[in-house]
């Protein structure tokens, strides 16, 4: 556990310092949320009843940057070396960059959440649904992220296959976390609490995939 | 027969997609064939 | 690492200038193109078009359904959705072994399954949505769970092969490639099953082959559809699987012409220093 939270406060440090994710990822969800209100040139009504679904289209987007970031972090100071002989099992070094992830994922959602109340017009209906579903989808796409994170870094590997290799996957969670936002936010008539609890499933899935296959993965790197 | 545009479109996308895959695989073949020893290709002969 | 037993041995013509094809290949090649040419005759000849009578109670007149002449299309379309099937399940089958034996002739299989298997599921988006148009009445029908497994799988696998393309190691290539695809196979149950409740509801015919209306020979046309698009699936992978077996030995005869060279140089090299006696040569030193 102290390993896993010393290399997830590693992370947080250097970004609390090097602000990456406050002033880049955060101003460009804004921006996803400004371009959808554009580009669907919609009225306030059709704004708020695709709210869900643009909230969680534009947190995936940041969560790919925020995932490359979190690989760029290791890369340029090629610390994966480092973290390989640190003598920590595989999967508490997947567990530290992925609740790392994790929090500055959730980070960027609160950012969004105000922007679709104000730019949308959102109504937070159930905030403990909201809450719970958005937690366990971030853990689920902090989880596949941060694997799929290190298979598209190395050997020549190029980091623009990320977003190619990580959004397919994440079709279950985008379902599922836009159908409780539904609920949740007073959109469409559904049981939040049944898909909130796929996404806990869908977090379970990933994270365990992840710890499984990350030293595997890390080897190479 | 009813609907005929839509079964000729139909048929003819499989076949035609699977013929040309299967040309551009004995192309892909026969180039890589040239650059590789003949007693490392193994199905040809079996006594190299 | 067999390579020989995907591979079947047989005496060709022994200065044959190079293929990936042998007298097995050409004799199941011909026998696919035959079938092929069988499956069309019972696809729209031979088979009726598919018309049921709807028996609407005494009072009703009976009501003619069905889907016409569009179920001819559907010859094609099931057997290459289950090609798909098939071929994504050996990727996985091949991921498997991949990770669990460092197995190059299994990592060359997984990837010309993928290959092939992209191929076809290509064509069951293609040829359900041409089937769509005429029976739905749409292209496409978001909610659909097998469409939309389907297309997602599609994506899946498209980002498999990018994946691939992007690793030149080729250890490295088949451990990592086995982790995409595992996870890419793991996801197919999640999605469907999303979906599924997603919609709640499905276009597709449930369970049709169990269905005890289908007529026999639609029946028949259907399974038979299925043994030659297995054939073209095995011709088209034994191809590609040759294929990647000779990029293999390109790679290490391209390795072993480079190290010989090298070993050339550095000999050269030292039968240089060692006979070169001239004493005002300046790059003996380096």
């Amino acid at each position: 556990m102290h390993e896993i939270w010393a290399l997830a406060r590693k992370d947080l440090l250097i970004e609390a310092r090097s602000k990456v994710v406050a002033t880049q990822v955060v101003p460009f969800a804004m921006v996803v949320l400004i371009l959808f209100g554009l580009a669907l040139d919609a009225d306030s009504r059709t704004l708020r009843d695709l709210a869900p679904g643009l909230f969680w289209v534009a947190t995936l987007f940041a969560g790919v940057l925020t995932i490359q970031r979190s690989v760029a972090v290791e890369t340029l100071s090629s610390t994966f070396e480092a973290l390989r002989l640190s003598g920590a099992p595989g999967w508490k070094l997947f567990a530290g960059k992925a609740l790392a992830v994790g929090v500055q994922l959730l980070a960027v959602e609160a950012v969004l959440a105000l922007g679709i109340v104000v730019l949308y017009r959102s109504e937070f209906e159930d905030p403990v649904l909201v809450v719970t579903a958005a937690v366990a989808a971030t853990i689920a796409i902090a989880s596949a992220g941060s694997l799929y994170g290190v298979l598209a870094v190395g050997m020549g590997v190029r980091d623009t296959i990320l977003p190619m290799l990580l959004l397919p996957i994440m079709m279950p969670v985008l379902v599922a976390a836009t159908r409780a936002f539904g609920d949740g936010l007073g959109t469409a008539a559904l049981d939040g609490w049944t898909w909130t609890g796929l996404l806990g499933l869908l977090a379970i899935i990933y994270a365990t995939v992840g710890a499984l296959a990350y030293a595997v993965v890390i080897e190479d790197t | 027969m009813d609907y005929l545009g839509y079964l000729i479109a139909g048929w003819a996308v499989v076949l035609g997609a699977v013929a040309v895959y299967a040309v551009s695989l004995i192309r892909r073949g026969k180039a890589l064939s040239a650059r590789v020893p003949a007693d490392r290709r193994r199905w040809m002969t079996t006594d190299g | 690492m067999t390579i020989t037993s995907a591979a079947p041995q047989t005496n060709s013509v022994a200065n044959n200038p190079g293929s990936t094809g042998s007298t097995a290949t050409r004799a199941l090649g011909l026998a696919s193109l035959v079938g092929l040419a069988v499956l069309l005759v019972l696809a729209f000849v031979i088979t009726d078009p598919d018309q049921r009578v709807f028996d609407r109670g005494a009072d009703l007149e009976p009501l003619l359904t069905g889907q016409g002449d569009a179920v001819r299309l559907l010859y094609v379309h099931f057997p290459v959705a289950m090609v798909t099937y098939i071929a994504f399940s050996l990727n996985a089958v091949g991921s498997i072994a991949v990770l669990w034996k460092k197995s190059t002739w299994w990592d060359n299989t997984a990837a010309a399954a993928a290959e092939v298997g992209v191929l076809f599921c290509g064509l069951t988006l293609v040829t359900g949505s041409i089937w769509g148009r005429p029976i739905w009445n749409t292209w496409w029908k978001w909610g659909d769970v097998r469409l939309m497994t389907t297309t997602i799988l599609f994506l899946i696998f498209v980002g498999y092969l990018a994946y691939r393309r992007t690793m030149t190691d080729s250890r490295v290539r088949a451990k990592r490639s086995a982790v995409v695809g595992l996870i890419g196979a793991i996801n197919i149950p999640i999605v469907y099953k999303s979906v599924d409740w997603w919609q709640n509801r499905t276009l597709h015919q449930q369970s049709t082959l169990r269905d005890r209306s289908i007529e026999d020979l639609t029946l028949f046309a259907m399974i038979f559809g299925m043994v030659v698009f297995v054939a073209i699936f095995a011709w088209l992978m034994i191809h590609r699987f040759r294929i990647g077996w000779l990029e293999h030995q390109t790679e290490t005869v391209g390795l072993e012409a480079a190290i010989e060279e090298r070993r050339a140089q550095t000999s050269a090299a030292i039968f240089d220093a060692v006979t070169d006696s001239r004493p005002s040569h300046e790059t003996g030193s380096d």
